[in-house]
């Protein structure tokens, strides 16, 4: 830390002062320093993994092959032609798009006045009722699941996965609001009861409206959680529905995997969802942590 | 308006004026009201919960397998015999599982706190950071599986490549009988590392200043005042992590299945016991062990809950 003392001396305006108070300032910029390598380190190690797959995605299979290509190659978009053309995948894209998109709208209908109620009338069992669909492992809900829509034949179909990523979808909902409206204050919607609205009517016309941050963070996090989701799609959707989760595994044979086209395939399930955390982080990271800091 | 009744516990929550013509009219709006917006909801996920989880239960009684249609008979407690004298594969699966689960929480959670007070005061380029820690906790599970399959590969991989430039010899990462455990704890750790870093800075930026200031007026050490002055104040926060972190490790089940599942060899190296149940029901069709062993499994996670939520109240 001694080095930086020269520059510290240099860059202080303020006339030296007591020798003692001299410390503090000469750690602070140890710490300065410090902190910028630490965080760069945090941020190579989060970003570099990352990079990786989207420079896999661009090289032939020789190339991935070759240690002596790993930065250096010429980039080809072959294997996107590959994922794009021949595997049908704007279906599966669409698929993803579709399930999640609906799955979080009906969530939230039915998510968002159950945690406005839970909320505001303490219904806290009532609430780990449905925060117990977050705890189950979801594999003990599969095999009764499978068996009961198989039967109604909906398998394969659009409304099971919908159905069942709801599943994923609503507990988070529920969660995020409920923490949402415990901290939203009660006056303007009592306002809006001296003025004649019927608790309802306030409700749709004063809380609702207020809310729209909150329903913006939950409905962004339950589509992210929806489109992520891997499980529930893998045993109910059929051919045509699959997501795009799990529709990756097609580059992946028993004996060989096309790891070009394998990455371009993870390139192209993460991308939209980067974009929309990109433009929308400051609702993610609400989202993510509502209900932690009140302990 | 007289306040006649003693102070409540919970004032938030009560605002029924003490007019009792309102009072009675209230009372049963909000009461219909309550359960017109919560119904849905819980019938929703009442459903497609209770029904199942009953279901298993029965199925874990009976000697149900080859098809969910299929004939079976009741058997009682044998499949739970079974199950708990298995030191082949269920046993295993539970210390997989619990040590997956730990180590990866307690590496997620110093990491996440070391990595939440370097970003804990203002700096520049403060945004870029966070969208670099937000982007490996959005990325779809099973596409990270995929990617770090890719680097681990024995033959092809960058780890293996940077091992090399070390001088250190090939590792066979996912596939090997000891490494493979360790190496998908490596992935979760990197996917879910963000995750707690967002959760306690969420809770440090909320603290007040105050005592943090005034142990350092009272000559208090960084360290001490993060040891006994910052963590005790932080502790509802760092139980939210562990909670929200266990519950999600405790069932990892993409993750697993992408690095080690169709093509990436066979689970048993890191077997537990989600990938367990998974396998004996839509590999085997052994519905009976399976609901057993889910049965179990829920039990092991209520009970993990259980002790954890205790903590939450004790602090």
């Amino acid at each position: 830390m001694s080095t930086i003392a020269p520059n510290l001396t240099q860059g202080s305006t303020k006339p030296a002062g007591i020798p003692a108070r001299r410390k503090k300032p000469l750690r602070r910029q140890g710490y300065k320093i410090f902190r910028i390598v630490a965080l760069t380190l945090v941020v190579l190690a989060f970003i570099a993994p990352l990079v990786w797959m989207f420079l896999a995605s661009l090289k032939t299979n020789v190339d991935i092959y070759d240690a002596g290509k790993t930065l250096i190659f010429s980039p080809t978009t072959a294997n996107y032609e590959t994922v794009l053309g021949r595997n049908n995948y704007f279906s599966f894209v669409f698929n993803s798009f579709w399930v999640a998109f609906a799955s979080t709208a009906l969530s939230l209908i039915i998510g968002v006045p159950a945690a406005y109620s839970m909320s505001r009338f303490a219904m806290r069992r009532s609430a780990v009722v449905v925060l117990m669909a977050r705890i189950i492992p979801g594999v003990s809900l599969l095999v009764p699941w499978y068996y009961v829509f198989s039967n109604l034949s909906l398998v394969g179909g659009y409304g099971v996965l919908i159905l069942s990523h709801m599943f994923v979808a609503l507990p988070l909902i529920v969660y995020i609001m409920m923490s949402y409206y415990d901290s939203m204050p009660l006056e303007l919607e009592e306002a809006a009861r001296v003025d004649g609205l019927t608790h309802i009517g306030a409700f749709l016309r004063i809380t609702l409206p207020l809310s729209v941050g909150g329903v913006a963070t939950a409905g962004i996090l339950a589509f992210i959680f929806s489109w992520n989701n891997f499980m529930f799609a893998l045993v109910l959707s059929g051919a045509e529905t699959k997501t795009l989760p799990v529709a990756i595994f097609n580059f992946v044979a028993y004996a060989s995997i096309d790891w070009g086209g394998l990455m371009a395939a993870s390139v192209v399930v993460t991308i939209p969802i980067m974009v929309i955390a990109l433009f929308t982080q400051k609702y993610i990271v609400s989202g993510l942590t509502a209900g932690a800091t009140k302990g | 308006m007289t306040v006649a009744s003693p102070p409540r516990t919970n004032p938030p929550k009560d605002r029924r004026p003490g007019n009792t013509r309102y009072k009675t009219y209230s009372d049963w709006a909000n009461n219909h009201r309550k359960w017109l917006f919560a119904a849905p909801a819980m019938i929703f996920v009442g459903i497609l919960i209770i029904f199942p989880l009953g279901w298993t239960m029965y199925l874990s009684l009976t000697d149900s397998s080859g098809s969910v249609r299929a004939e079976s008979d009741f058997i009682g407690f044998a499949n739970y015999a079974e199950v708990l004298a298995d030191t082949d594969r269920f046993w295993p699966a539970v210390g997989r599982t619990f040590a997956f689960t730990s180590v990866a929480l307690a590496v997620q959670m110093i990491l996440g706190m070391c990595i939440a007070l370097l970003l804990w005061r203002p700096f520049k380029g403060e945004k870029w950071v966070r969208v670099a820690i937000l982007l490996p906790l959005v990325a779809t599970p099973v596409a990270v599986g995929m990617m770090w399959r890719l680097i681990f590969d024995p033959n092809i991989g960058f780890a293996n490549q940077v091992l090399a430039f070390v001088g250190i010899p090939a590792q066979p990462w996912l596939s090997g009988q000891s490494t493979a455990l360790p190496t998908v704890i490596f992935i979760d750790i990197w996917q879910w590392t963000p995750m707690v870093v967002i959760i306690l800075l969420a809770g440090l930026t909320s603290l007040s200043e105050e005592p943090d200031e005034a142990a350092r007026i009272d000559g208090a050490n960084a360290w001490q005042r993060f040891r006994y002055v910052t963590v005790p104040l932080l502790m509802p926060t760092i139980i939210v992590a562990v909670l929200l972190r266990s519950i999600d490790a405790l069932k990892t089940f993409d993750l697993l299945y992408a690095t080690k599942g169709r093509g990436g060899g066979s689970f048993n190296e890191v077997e537990t016991l989600n990938i367990y149940a998974y396998g004996l029901s839509f590999d085997y069709n052994d519905y009976g062990l399976s609901s057993t062993v889910l049965i179990i499994f829920f039990l092991i996670i209520i009970a993990a809950m259980w002790v954890l939520t205790r903590r939450r109240k004790d602090v």
